[in-house]
């Protein structure tokens, strides 16, 4: 890959091969790639992942700490979501400070994993008012061949899935060589799932490759996960100044709770 | 006494080392090298256009490295950004991989070396070297020759080789020394060298013998990844 | 063959001034890494990518040495795009200055386009008209000085590009995709009915008469670039046109 921008043949090119239902893979518009997701990347980590979907490649790291919880609810843990379009997997990062998709990113996949209500907060609570859990999610791009975000989202969730709650010595500090046996409160059955949909000319896709993102001219993302039996969409973010109409949000919410079916699925069998 | 390492190694003996070229598709070259627990990955992006314009060198190429811990490669999370500790490494790594280089033929350009490392268990910064080193080759840069890396030392009055963390922490007698070095490979050529601890001249000597050794099984290591790469 | 010759785009003959890949027999060829023992003997003399160390010929990178008679050279299988003077690239316009336009052509320069280079006389406010930004062309590369690379429009084959779409391989691999002279890169077009102009830098444009064709192409372009060490290419791609 190379940083020179998508051509403008290249998206009307794009434009038309989408209108006709055909992607240079061979892929169906709404069709993802092969998804492969592993565990404990780290073991310095209290719950790690690494997703592969397709080519692009992220790794999600969580790390707890022991802080003061926040005024306003002296009664429940913390969660904070960081991360760094690292130079290293695409030559469009730079180093320096981030810019708005760097900034994006873990806000958006912080929105799903938060409204979700997986992370059981309250449960988090060593002393009330004074000691809780801050779960730390860190997300790492290692390969950008498009949607990130969604990645990055699968990423966080089999990492918090598979962490555990490290050891807190007698003086009070976490003795983070030894796991407490005692995973991370999660509610039962949540999991969300984040899929960002684009749209170039009429046509919508999922899971681009970084030639399609790049060729596309806005997006959606919605974070849905499984609540008491039933679909719910816990988070959305439209980007891009071009426009979504009634009809297209109609469809997407038609298509929405089979994909999260499918996706769900393959990432219980790529954790087996 | 001799040291008995909790691994059960044996003094000398490096930890199982695993090597992959090709780790990350978008780079001109890109690679991961471990030494047991410690991973580092690098990708290499270049020869391409040095911003900002004054940094450019009109007769030669740059060579320009990265190198940083992820948050959550370490027990304490490393919070993100540049510390003193990877600005400095980022330093000396390029200073034990320019020798090799050949960047003449392209004027005003930069090679940029990306390194990380995915999880520490001590001996990261010859984990990062190792790693660049062949993503360098595999980014086809005019190359004399491949630099390996190893840390040498010792635990009180025994040689060692490969320190894991829990030796560099290592407390009684003369102490801990701990001796990174790099080499061009195949040569008496040393192209870093660094040093904490407690160790006479003599023996330094002697510690050199047994890096140079480490640093041919390494070289067989990383020549063999390389060499894998085409039939992916 | 003669008929072949004159169909051969310009674009690819520069191809093979820069590395051969035919499949010449009487080459002996091995992947090396840099530093790399390639011969022993005074007899052998080291060309590009190699270097002669006291009785050795030495690999001075990574890549596929290659002996033809006493001659050694490593050609490289990877990395990027090393631009010279004559390689056809395919570029992105990126600015329009006063005098010309800047092209992205995918290595440590981007490439200057005079406005004299335009195919008829145009006024500086009608330069977007001819080349706007993201606009693509075919260009050869005049000249590559310290303070940047001139590239020009004319030669057979070059201009502004229209349709279709472009898309990259590693830049070693395109003496694959173009073949020994041009067989490769005519067996595609034959194929798919597309047309096809390959740049040295990697980019490829594809144009054909329909989206199947063009996905085609590329296919068989991208199974062609896959296969770096492989004898009988030509036959392999053959076959896999006859299974898609």
């Amino acid at each position: 890959m190379s940083a020179m921008q998508v051509s403008n043949l290249t998206i009307e090119t794009l434009k038309k091969m989408f209108s006709e239902g055909k992607r240079f893979d061979g892929r169906g518009l709404l069709e993802h790639r092969h998804l492969d997701v592993s565990l404990d990347i780290s073991n310095k980590a209290e719950g790690s992942a690494r997703v592969k979907i397709g080519k692009t490649e992220v790794i999600v790291g969580v790390k707890l700490t022991l802080d003061e919880p926040y005024p306003d609810s002296p009664d429940k843990g913390n969660i904070m979501v960081s991360g760094d379009l690292l130079p290293l997997a695409s030559p469009r990062f730079e180093m320096g400070p981030p810019d708005f998709p760097a900034i994006e990113l873990p806000r958006l996949v912080d929105r799903a994993v938060r409204e979700s209500g997986m992370i059981e907060l309250e449960k988090l609570v060593v002393k009330p008012g004074e000691k809780v859990w801050t779960v730390i999610i860190d997300i790492y791009p290692i390969n950008d061949d498009g949607n990130l975000i969604d990645a990055a989202t699968i990423g966080a969730i089999a990492a918090l899935k598979h962490t555990e709650l490290p050891e807190i010595g007698k003086d009070g500090k976490i003795d983070y060589e030894n796991s407490s046996g005692k995973k991370l409160p999660l509610a039962k059955g949540i999991a969300p799932i984040s899929f960002s949909f684009f749209k170039l000319g009429n046509s919508i896709i999922l899971d681009p490759t970084r030639e399609e993102e790049e060729a596309c001219e806005t997006r959606i993302t919605f974070g849905i996960s499984d609540w008491n039996g039933q679909h719910m969409i816990n988070s959305c973010q439209k980007n891009g100044s071009e426009i979504f109409t009634k009809a297209e949000i109609e469809h997407i919410m038609d298509i929405l709770p089979k994909k999260f079916d499918d996706i769900n699925e393959k990432l219980k069998k790529s954790l087996k | 006494m001799v040291y008995k390492r909790t691994s059960g190694r044996a003094l000398t003996e490096i930890r199982k080392m695993t090597a992959k070229v090709g780790v990350v598709p978008n780079a001109d070259g890109s690679a991961m090298f471990a030494f047991g627990d410690t991973v580092a990955i690098a990708a290499v992006y270049g020869p391409r256009l040095l911003h900002p314009q004054h940094k450019q060198n009109p007769s030669t190429g740059i060579l320009r490295v990265n190198y940083d811990l992820l948050s959550f490669s370490v027990y304490d999370r490393k919070k993100p950004g540049p510390s003193r500790r990877s600005q400095e490494i980022s330093k000396v790594t390029e200073w034990a991989l320019s020798p090799v280089l050949n960047l003449k033929e392209f004027p005003n350009t930069v090679v940029d070396v990306q390194i990380y490392i995915i999880q520490a268990d001590a001996g990261t910064r010859t984990a990062g070297i190792n790693a660049a080193s062949m993503a360098l080759a595999h980014a086809g840069i005019p190359m004399k020759n491949l630099v390996t890396s190893i840390s040498v030392g010792k635990l009180d009055k025994d040689l060692i080789v490969d320190l894991d963390k829990s030796e560099e922490d290592f407390e009684g007698g003369e102490g801990p020394t701990d001796f990174p070095i790099a080499k061009i490979a195949n040569t008496d050529e040393y192209t870093l060298m660094q040093l904490d601890g407690k160790i006479q001249p003599e023996v330094v000597k002697k510690v050199l013998k047994l890096a140079d050794k480490a640093c041919e099984e390494i070289y067989e290591v990383q020549k063999k990844a390389l060499k894998e790469v085409v039939s992916q | 063959m003669i008929m072949m010759r004159n169909k051969i785009n310009e674009a690819h003959e520069a191809a093979e001034e820069v590395s051969d890949y035919s499949e010449d027999s009487n080459k002996k060829r091995k992947i090396v890494i840099p530093g790399e023992i390639i011969v022993k003997g005074e007899d052998y003399l080291p060309s590009e990518g190699a270097r002669r160390e006291g009785d050795n010929i030495v690999a001075s990178r990574f890549g596929l040495a290659e002996e033809a008679g006493r001659v050694v050279k490593v050609i490289s299988i990877s990395g990027a795009f090393i631009p010279r003077r004559g390689n056809v690239v395919i570029g992105r316009v990126i600015d329009i200055t006063f005098y010309g336009w800047l092209i992205d052509i995918d290595c440590a320069s981007s490439g200057f386009l005079p406005v004299e280079e335009s195919p008829r006389f145009i006024r500086k406010e009608e330069m977007s008209s001819f080349l706007a930004i993201g606009d693509v062309v075919a260009a050869k590369i005049w000249s590559v000085k310290p303070k940047g690379i001139d590239v020009i429009l004319k030669g057979k084959g070059l201009g502004k590009l229209e349709g279709g779409f472009i898309f990259r391989v590693i830049p070693s691999r395109v003496p694959r995709v173009i073949g020994r002279e041009g067989s490769m890169i005519n067996l595609i077009k034959e194929k798919t009915g597309c047309n096809v102009t390959v740049g040295q830098n990697g980019w490829i444009w594809i144009k054909g008469p329909n989206t199947d064709s063009e996905i085609k192409a590329r296919k068989a372009i991208e199974f062609i670039v896959d296969k770096v060490h492989v004898e009988g290419l030509t036959d392999k791609v053959e076959e896999w046109f006859n299974k898609n």
